[in-house]
């Protein structure tokens, strides 16, 4: 499934990182701990968190993840937005809270 | 192969620069993408380091057929307790470095997972030095 899909079917807002749009995801990751996601979170995986400074991006290009999701309705700061769109790393969200919305997404992949 | 890299304390804004620059390199000289990840994470939790703790720090990445050298000098507060810094879970990382969600005290043991070999040198009030290797030979 792709972010769009995912995106589509959730009705995630899109922010930016739209170039990235098609890539599969594999999997997912719940964290706002960075060094937990740095340490854990696999390639190809929507990353769920309510961090939005510019580091998330950081960490989601050097790990090759396919997405950020905000949740609770956060939105990105302007760095990290540009830092999207550069990198063709789409970063979403949704009004939903972590749990709720990785459940959602859990069962979409499964 | 020999990189060098400058970090100040508290810019936040450019941690990951210099793991980003080596990713790239080791990609185009293919390394194998699991060494790739290892050393990206050490590097990265190590420039993460100096960015919460210290006032600025050094980094010379030497790769060579056998393996990836890091090493990070910092000026800083330094770590009095090393084998406490060790342990998951232990941080002395301010409130507004939390808050942003470093500082979960993971940082050196996830450099510790990922290295081959890890030392860390430390003088209070002066700095602190890591030396991280990470063999790109296939040796099992």
């Amino acid at each position: 499934m792709t972010v769009e899909q995912i995106s589509q079917q959730l009705n995630l807002t899109v922010f930016g990182g739209n170039k990235g749009l098609n890539t599969e995801i594999t999997g997912g990751y719940t964290s706002d701990l960075l060094s937990d996601v740095m340490g854990f979170a696999a390639v190809g995986s929507v990353w769920i968190t309510l961090q939005t400074h510019k580091n998330v991006m950081a960490i989601a290009s050097l790990k090759d993840l396919a997405a950020i999701v905000l949740v609770k309705g956060f939105t990105p700061d302007p760095d990290t937005l540009a830092q999207a769109n550069e990198e063709g790393i789409p970063i979403l969200g949704s009004k939903e809270q972590s749990f709720e919305l990785s459940a959602k997404i859990y069962n979409l992949l499964n | 192969m020999e990189f060098k890299f400058h970090v100040e304390g508290g810019d936040f804004t450019s941690a990951g620069t210099a793991s980003s620059q080596i990713k790239k390199v080791l990609k185009q000289i293919n390394i194998d993408p699991i060494i790739i990840k290892r050393v990206v994470v050490a590097l990265y939790e190590a420039e993460v380091n100096i960015v919460a703790h210290a006032h600025h720090g050094d980094i010379k990445v030497k790769i060579t057929p056998q393996q990836v050298y890091i090493r990070l000098d910092d000026e800083g507060p330094g770590i009095e307790n090393v084998e406490k810094a060790m342990q998951k879970g232990f941080s002395t990382a301010s409130s507004k470095v939390r808050e942003m969600g470093f500082g979960a005290g993971m940082g050196l043991p996830n450099i510790k997972e990922n290295a081959d070999i890890f030392t860390v040198r430390s003088e209070v009030g002066k700095g602190t030095t890591l030396e991280i290797t990470i063999s790109t030979v296939n040796n099992g």
